[in-house]
C-alpha cells in the first residue's frame, strides 16, 4: 500500500482510522450483492435487511468522514498496484480521501440507506425482491468505487457497473416488453458516450504518462501549456462520457424512459446519484479544464444550458408524474454540467449535493403517491391531500425546495450557480439559467396541483404510505430544509467552516470563484422567478383541479404539441437508429448466414470427413489391431506354456537333474 | 592313499539317491533319497580331504555343515509330510498335483 500525501501537505499528515480502513466502503455493498444472490430467498425481507445492512455499516464510515472533514481535513488516497504495463503506466485500485470524495460517499450512503429502508416497504410482496436488493447493493458498491477512484480506470470500472446496475433494474419488470426496451435504449446510450470516455481516458492516460487524478492535477497546475490542445480535445471526449451519464442535452432521451424501473430505482440512480457520475467526473478532473482545457468551456456551457432550460420545458407536458421529475432531473443535472463547466466547481457540487436530497425525496414522495394510487399517471391522481398528509407535505417541502424558495436548500445552490455564471461572465446563460428556474417551479406546481388537489380520480381507496415509507420521506424533508444553510456566502461556521471550505480540501488548489457575500439583486431575481413560476403554474392548474375534464388545459399552440413529441428527437434517434442499423443489421445477417455459416458448414463437413477416417482407419484398424494382436499373442504363448506346470514335482526333479547332467556334460566336454 | 574306492562308492550312493528321487512315490522315501544323496556328498568331502589334508581340515568342516542342514531339512520335510497326510490321508507324490494350471 503506497501512502501519499498531497504535495502542499497542508491539509494534514494522517488519515486516521476511518480513513485507513475507508475501502470497506467500496466491498461491503458488493458483498451484499452476492449474500443476498446466496440466501436473499430464504430471509423475512427476501435480503432486504442484508442491504439495508450494509448501507448502515457503511454509514458509519461515510458520516465520521464527513464529520472528520470538517474538522481536520485530510487529502490522500490508499492503492495497491495490480497491474503495468512496461515501466510507465500502472494500474491500481484503491480509494481517494478528500473533500469531494468524502462528501459523495457521504451522499451515496445516507441517502443510499434512506431510500433503501424505504424500498423494504414499497417492495413489499413484489416479484423478484431478492434479486433486487442485490441489484440494488451492486449499484451502491460500483457507485462507491466509481466515486472512491484514485484513477480514471478504477472510475471506469464502477461507471460500467452502475451502468450495469441501471440496465438490469430499469427492465426489472421484463414481462413487460416496454420496460425491456427502455432498458436497451439507457444501455445503448450511456455505451455509445463511454466511447468518449474510454477514448478521453486513453489519451490522457498516455499523454500524461498516468491515469491517476492526483498526478494528473499536479501536471496540470505545474505543467505545459504544450498539452493544452491535447487536454482540450481529452476534456470534451470525457465531456461526452459525462453527457451519457449525466443525460446532457441530447443524451437526455434514457433518462425519462429509465422511469419503468421501480421508484426507489428511480429516486436513488435515476435522480441522487448514479446520474450524477458524470457531474463528479468532471468535478473530479476539475483542474484539468480549470488550468489547460479552458476552450472546451463554452460548448460545455451551451450544451448545459440548452440541457437545463428546453429539457425542463419538457416537464409541463408529461402526465407521468414519474416522466416529471425526470426531466426535472435533466435539467437539474443540466444547472450542475454548466456550473462546473463554467468554472463553478463548488457552485456545481453543491448543487449536486443538496439536489439529491429534495430530489430523493419528491421520487420517494412520488412511489408513496403510486403505491397508494396504483397508476403513475397525474390523470389518476388529484385530492391526495386529504388522504396521505405527510405525503403531501414532504413532497411540498421537496417541491418548494426544488423550485429555490428561500431559504430552503435549492435556493442557496441554485443561487451559488447563478452568481458563479454571472461572475464569469456566462451573463446570457444566468439568464436562460434564471428562466429555468421559473420554469422549474412552474412544473412543480403543476404537479402539486393535479396531484395533490382537487378531486380524486382514480380507482379504489388511497391510504397513506406504512411508516417504513413515511419515515424515509420525513428523513429526507429535514436535509431539504436545512443542508443549503451549510454554503450561505460569506458565512463560516465557527470550527467547521462551510461547504465551500470542505470541498476545497483536495489535492491541488482548485482555484474557482466562490462569492463571499451574497449578491442581492441575483438572489431576489432568482427567488422572484421561482416564486412567480409557482404563482402561475397555480392559477392555470388550479383551474383544472375544478373542471377535472381537460388535464391540460392551457395548451399553446405550436409549443404544446412540440413538447409532447419531446422535440421529436425520440423520434430522431429512432429514425437515425433504424435508418442506419437496419442496412447495417441485413448486412450482418447476410454475412452471417451464408459466409460465415458456410465456412463454419465446410469446417465442420471437413473435420467430420477427418474423423472418420480416424476412427475407421486409425484407431480401429491401426490401434485395436495392434492391441488385440498383442493380447493374442499373449494368450497363445501362455497356452502352450502353462502345460508344463503339472504340478508333478517327481517330473519338476527329473528336469532338474536332466539339467545338471547336460551343464556337466557341458562343462566336461565342451568347456 | 587312494580315493578311487571312496568316489565309487559316493558316485554309487549318489545315482541310487537319484533314482529313490525321481522313482520312488512315497513322500518319506524320496526325502531318504534326498538323504543318500547328501550323505554321497559328505563321503566325496570326507575323502578328498584326507587325500589333501589341508591344514584347516575344510572337508570335515563342510562335511559338518551339511550334516547340520540336512538334519534341520529332513526335520521340516518330515513335519510337511505329516501336514500333507493329515490333511490328505495320503502321502503319495503322484496325487500332489495341487501346484498346477
Amino acid at each position: 500500500m503506497t501512502y501519499l500525501l498531497a504535495a502542499e501537505g497542508s491539509y494534514g499528515t494522517q488519515g486516521g482510522f476511518f480513513a485507513d480502513t475507508a475501502g470497506i466502503m467500496l466491498v461491503l455493498p458488493l458483498l451484499a450483492f452476492l449474500l443476498i444472490l446466496a440466501v436473499g430467498k430464504r430471509l423475512p425481507n427476501e435480503g432486504g435487511e442484508i442491504a439495508v445492512g450494509a448501507l448502515a455499516i457503511n454509514c458509519i464510515w461515510a458520516v465520521t468522514l464527513f464529520v472528520q472533514n470538517m474538522v481536520s481535513p485530510v487529502v490522500t488516497e490508499y492503492t495497491f498496484e495490480i497491474g503495468r504495463i512496461g515501466s510507465g503506466l500502472s494500474f491500481e485500485f484503491g480509494w481517494v480521501i478528500d473533500g469531494l470524495a468524502v462528501m459523495m460517499y457521504f451522499l451515496i450512503n445516507v441517502v443510499g440507506l434512506i431510500v433503501f429502508i424505504y424500498a423494504l416497504g414499497y417492495m413489499h410482496g413484489d416479484r423478484r425482491v431478492p434479486w433486487f436488493f442485490a441489484a440494488f447493493s451492486l449499484f451502491a458498491g460500483a457507485m462507491l468505487i466509481l466515486v472512491g477512484a484514485p484513477n480514471l480506470i478504477q472510475l471506469i470500472l464502477g461507471w460500467e457497473g452502475v451502468g450495469l446496475a441501471s440496465y438490469f433494474l430499469i427492465g426489472f419488470y421484463w414481462e413487460d416488453m416496454a420496460n425491456v426496451k427502455s432498458g436497451n435504449k439507457a444501455f445503448m446510450v450511456n455505451k455509445l458516450a463511454d466511447v468518449g470516455l474510454l477514448l478521453g481516458a486513453a489519451i490522457l492516460g498516455v499523454v500524461m504518462g498516468t491515469f491517476s487524478f492526483s498526478e494528473m492535477e499536479h501536471l496540470a497546475t505545474t505543467g505545459d501549456a504544450a498539452l493544452g490542445g491535447v487536454a482540450m480535445v481529452a476534456g470534451l471526449l470525457l465531456f461526452f462520457g459525462a453527457m451519457g451519464k449525466s443525460a446532457q442535452f441530447p443524451l437526455h432521451i434514457w433518462l425519462p424512459d429509465a422511469m419503468a424501473g421501480p421508484t426507489p430505482v428511480s429516486a436513488l440512480m435515476h435522480a441522487a446519484t448514479m446520474v450524477t457520475g458524470g457531474v463528479y467526473l468532471m468535478a473530479r478532473t476539475f483542474p484539468l479544464f480549470q488550468n489547460l482545457a479552458q476552450d472546451a468551456r463554452i460548448t460545455m456551457v451551451v450544451i448545459g444550458a440548452i440541457t437545463l432550460f428546453a429539457i425542463g420545458l419538457l416537464a409541463l407536458t408529461a402526465d407521468d408524474i414519474k416522466k416529471v421529475l425526470a426531466y426535472s432531473t435533466v435539467s437539474q443535472l443540466g444547472y450542475m454540467m454548466t456550473a462546473v463547466a463554467a468554472g463553478g466547481y463548488t457552485a456545481g457540487v453543491f448543487h449536486l449535493f443538496t439536489h439529491a436530497f429534495f430530489k430523493a425525496l419528491l421520487f420517494l414522495g412520488a412511489g408513496s403517491v403510486i403505491h397508494a394510487v396504483h397508476s403513475n399517471n397525474m390523470s389518476d391522481m388529484g385530492g391526495l391531500k386529504e388522504h396521505m398528509p405527510t405525503t403531501y407535505r414532504t413532497f411540498v417541502i421537496g417541491s418548494l425546495a426544488l423550485a429555490g424558495i428561500f431559504p430552503l436548500a435549492g435556493f442557496w445552490s441554485k443561487d451559488e450557480i447563478l452568481a458563479t455564471l454571472g461572475h464569469e461572465g456566462y451573463t446570457a446563460v444566468m439568464w436562460i439559467a434564471i428562466g429555468g428556474a421559473f420554469v422549474t417551479a412552474f412544473y412543480m406546481a403543476r404537479a402539486i396541483a393535479l396531484t395533490f388537489h382537487g378531486t380524486y380520480k382514480g380507482h379504489g381507496h388511497p391510504h397513506e404510505s406504512p411508516p417504513v415509507m413515511t419515515g424515509p420521506l420525513v428523513a429526507l424533508a429535514i436535509p431539504s430544509v436545512l443542508f443549503g444553510l451549510f454554503n450561505i456566502p460569506g458565512v463560516h461556521i465557527p470550527g467547521i467552516g462551510n461547504f465551500a471550505e470542505w470541498l476545497a480540501v483536495r489535492g491541488v488548489a482548485m482555484g474557482d470563484h466562490h462569492a463571499e457575500s451574497i449578491d442581492f439583486f441575483l438572489a431576489g431575481v432568482g427567488l422572484a422567478a421561482g416564486i412567480l413560476g409557482l404563482l402561475v403554474g397555480w392559477l392555470i392548474y388550479s383551474k383544472d383541479r375544478e373542471t377535472q375534464v381537460a388535464r391540460d388545459s392551457f395548451e399553446v399552440p405550436l409549443l404544446y404539441p412540440l413538447l409532447q413529441r419531446k422535440y421529436f428527437l425520440d423520434d430522431l434517434s429512432d429514425g437515425v437508429t433504424y435508418a442506419t442499423m437496419g442496412p447495417i443489421a441485413r448486412f450482418v445477417d447476410w454475412t452471417n448466414t451464408y459466409v460465415i455459416d458456410g465456412i463454419i458448414n465446410a469446417a465442420g463437413g471437413l473435420t467430420v470427413l477427418l474423423g472418420r477416417f480416424v476412427y475407421n482407419g486409425l484407431d480401429q484398424r491401426g490401434v485395436d489391431g495392434i492391441v488385440h494382436g498383442l493380447t493374442a499373442a499373449t494368450d497363445g504363448a501362455g497356452n502352450v506354456m502353462r502345460k508344463w506346470q503339472s504340478g508333478r514335482v517327481q517330473q519338476y526333479a527329473a528336469g532338474f537333474v536332466g539339467g545338471a547332467i547336460v551343464l556337466a556334460a557341458v562343462f566336461m566336454f565342451v568347456l | 592313499m587312494t580315493v578311487i574306492q571312496y568316489v565309487v562308492l559316493g558316485a554309487a550312493l549318489f545315482a541310487i539317491g537319484v533314482y529313490g528321487l525321481l522313482v520312488r512315490r512315497n513322500l518319506v522315501l524320496i526325502l531318504l533319497s534326498v538323504e543318500l544323496m547328501l550323505a554321497a556328498v559328505n563321503l566325496n568331502l570326507v575323502a578328498f580331504e584326507s587325500l589333501l589334508a589341508t591344514s584347516e581340515a575344510l572337508g570335515q568342516v563342510f562335511a559338518i555343515f551339511v550334516i547340520t542342514v540336512a538334519a534341520a531339512e529332513v526335520g521340516i520335510g518330515l513335519a510337511i509330510v505329516i501336514m500333507i497326510f493329515r490333511n490328505r490321508q495320503s502321502a503319495n507324490a503322484d496325487e500332489l498335483t495341487l501346484m498346477r494350471w
